[in-house]
């Protein structure tokens, strides 16, 4: 991928910015979504005050957990300057998997971490494709999509996996009155989102992501560190894989139609530059929650179902063309 | 560039397309009859004249994922306009093709004036078009088209099956325009180092714009002939081809950073998906596990010629 440069604004050293220009500086992207959501929720609930009950909420946050939990990878990826376009499929799989050991009888903890392995195996050879064979990353995803896919359906028939254990059914559950996705959510976020920001691997896939062979020459070992980001990547969407599988009484053994898409989206309009190098992964889960509140927002304000897209793409277009001219300005 | 590399990778895809032809003829007889390739040429021709368009897209470093979408909104729009609005059949295909093909000049307004990565310009305008196909079409279908219309994605020129012929045509005017005019030069300079190029005096922008209206047109037409192919339109028509056609673009030696890549190689690997399409599934492979072929074929191949170059360029 191309090298961007993105020269800080020329300040006299002893100026130190006040904390909201810092933050603005450090989080702009971050807060234009959030603004979004924030906006959304007032607009919706005057319409509608239904919007806000536990229930919705519950649907909004909850039921998409999963993307935001798969976006944290994305996230990482894209920050390193790779990309995946087979993650939708790598979760198809998993899922199926997954269910397939639950309802074999096997205990539930390995139902749970069984796509967490194979999830992580998986990209470690994406990764070393990636990292060693010197494939671009959208191309050597490209073939995994479609190994995936093709190999799911003629393997299982696309068939629906029934009869899962309660026990199994994690995503279903709650602790401490919140539900399980959420807390996942959260965690997952906050956990991930203080690694990037402050340990040395963290700070290191934006080394890569910024400039590879400047990163290199700074005794950074880039391709070890990229096999590593993808199998990071990998145990993201085998947990995301976790509260997909167990959010319905069922799985269907497909692949979910354009979910990397969804979770490329969310992780590029939370702020991640596509070219890497910057962005972070609050970024990523907030622009889940506003996919998803919007999508809610258009069935309490009575949008027919089929505009859905059309509206979620105009949000996209919007909120790119909003960054763009932000960025435009600071420089 | 180099051109003795790029001969060395088209070289090879082309001997792998002989011995895939080869393979599937003695797997079963009825693959290599004049009738079943001529039908898979008609298969083909909607991924391939996208693709033809994906090739310079590519090779100028971009990318154009909103494709399968603007052919799906072709498609609706030609119904809509033809059936809801009345329009004579002729003027409404045409007019679908126009918006088609402003969607694709909308992707190169963005990714010009509003410096936006194609990669995500065009993924926000997937959404945006695929949802403009759903929302007016509301999930009605429109048949019942008249007879003539189907002479396009059904009949016959001279033997051999009319969209082949455009396919063929657009493949020749392209590979000239690509690689013997100042205009495909221009591509290449763009995709080796834009940033130069603009240094040096091209009209990167333009070119960019041209690219990606060029692009919506291909899909756009694509569109129509799928619905003359198929005899109905659906909102969901075209659904993933943005990946086939990148399949077959990057399969055919285009370098997905730009600056390298030919038509030829693009058509080479266009056969070589539809070969192996086809070819399993008369060996009685489900369509699912070709699928899965293709991947490994699309990886196993640019490591190949990864391995063939070994010269130190990306």
């Amino acid at each position: 991928m191309s090298v961007i440069v993105d020269l800080p604004p020329t300040r006299p050293a002893t100026e130190r910015p006040g904390f909201l220009r810092r933050l603005f500086a450090d989080y702009g992207q971050e807060l234009v979504v959030l603004a979004a959501i924030i906006v959304l929720f007032a607009v919706v609930m005057l319409v509608n005050p239904r919007f806000i009950s536990a229930n919705n909420l519950t649907t909004i946050f909850a039921g998409n957990a999963y993307i935001a939990v798969a976006a944290i990878g994305m996230a990482m990826v894209i920050i390193t300057g790779h990309i995946d376009v087979s993650v939708g499929a790598l979760i198809g799989v998993l899922a199926t998997i997954s269910g397939t050991l639950a309802v074999a009888g096997y205990p539930v903890w390995i139902a749970w971490l069984a796509p967490v392995l194979v999830g992580m195996a998986v990209n470690a050879c994406i990764g070393a494709l990636v990292a060693y064979a010197r494939i671009p990353s959208i191309v050597v995803t490209l073939g995994a999509l479609s190994i995936m896919r093709g190999g799911l359906i003629s393997f299982t028939g696309g068939t629906w996996i029934t009869d899962l254990p309660p026990a199994f059914l994690i995503a279903q559950k709650s602790v401490f009155g919140l539900p399980v996705p959420l807390v996942f959510m959260v965690v997952l976020t906050v956990l991930a989102a203080l690694w990037m920001r402050y340990s040395a691997f963290g700070r290191s896939l934006y080394a890569i992501g910024g400039n590879a062979e400047a990163a290199l020459a700074t005794g950074i070992p880039v391709e070890r560190r990229t096999v590593a980001v993808f199998v990071i990547h990998g145990a993201f969407a085998g947990l995301a894989t976790i509260l997909f599988a167990t959010q319905l009484q069922v799985i269907q053994s497909t692949v979910p139609p354009n979910l990397e898409l969804t979770v490329i989206t969310a992780a590029v309009i939370g702020g991640v530059s596509i070219l890497g190098g910057s962005g972070t992964v609050i970024g990523s889960t907030l622009a889940t929650i506003l996919f998803a509140t919007i999508g809610s927002a258009l069935i309490f304000v009575n949008v027919s179902a089929y505009w859905l897209r059309a509206v979620i793409g105009l949000l996209i277009l919007a909120t790119v063309l909003a960054d763009m001219l932000r960025r435009r300005g600071r420089l | 560039m180099n051109w003795k590399s790029l001969l060395r990778h088209e070289t090879f895809l082309a001997l792998l397309l002989v011995v895939v032809l080869i393979v599937l003829s003695f797997q079963s007889d009825r693959f290599f009859t004049v009738s079943n390739l001529l039908n898979q040429g008609r298969l083909m021709t909607e991924i391939g004249l996208i693709a033809i368009a994906m090739t310079f897209v590519i090779a100028t470093g971009g990318i154009d994922l909103s494709v399968g979408s603007i052919l799906g909104l072709t498609a609706i729009l030609t119904g809509v306009f033809w059936q809801n609005v009345g329009l004579p059949l002729p003027v409404a295909a045409v007019a679908a093709i126009a918006v088609g093909t402003f969607a694709g000049f909308v992707n190169g307004l963005i990714i010009t004036r509003f410096t936006v990565p194609p990669l995500i310009a065009t993924l926000a305008t997937l959404a945006l078009y695929r949802g403009l196909a759903e929302g007016i079409s509301q999930a009605r279908s429109v048949r019942g088209y008249p007879d003539w219309f189907y002479v396009l994605g059904q009949g016959e020129v001279l033997g051999v099956p009319t969209q082949l012929w455009i396919l063929a045509a657009a493949a020749i005017i392209a590979s000239i325009i690509l690689a013997y005019t100042r205009w495909g030069r221009t591509v290449y300079a763009i995709g080796s180092n834009e940033v130069a190029s603009r240094f040096s005096g091209l009209s990167v922008e333009k070119t960019k714009l041209a690219l990606y209206t060029a692009s919506g047109f291909a899909a756009a037409l694509a569109g129509v002939i799928f619905v003359s192919r198929v005899s109905t339109t659906r909102s969901d028509m075209g659904t993933g081809i943005e990946l086939d056609a990148i399949t077959a673009v990057v399969l055919g030696g285009t370098s997905i950073f730009g600056g390298r890549g030919t038509i030829a190689g693009t058509m080479i690997g266009l056969c070589l998906i539809q070969a192996l399409k086809n070819g399993l599934s008369l060996a009685g492979v489900k369509g699912d596990g070709t699928i899965m072929l293709i991947g490994a074929v699309l990886i196993l191949a640019i490591l190949a010629s990864n391995l063939f170059e070994r010269s130190g360029t990306r």
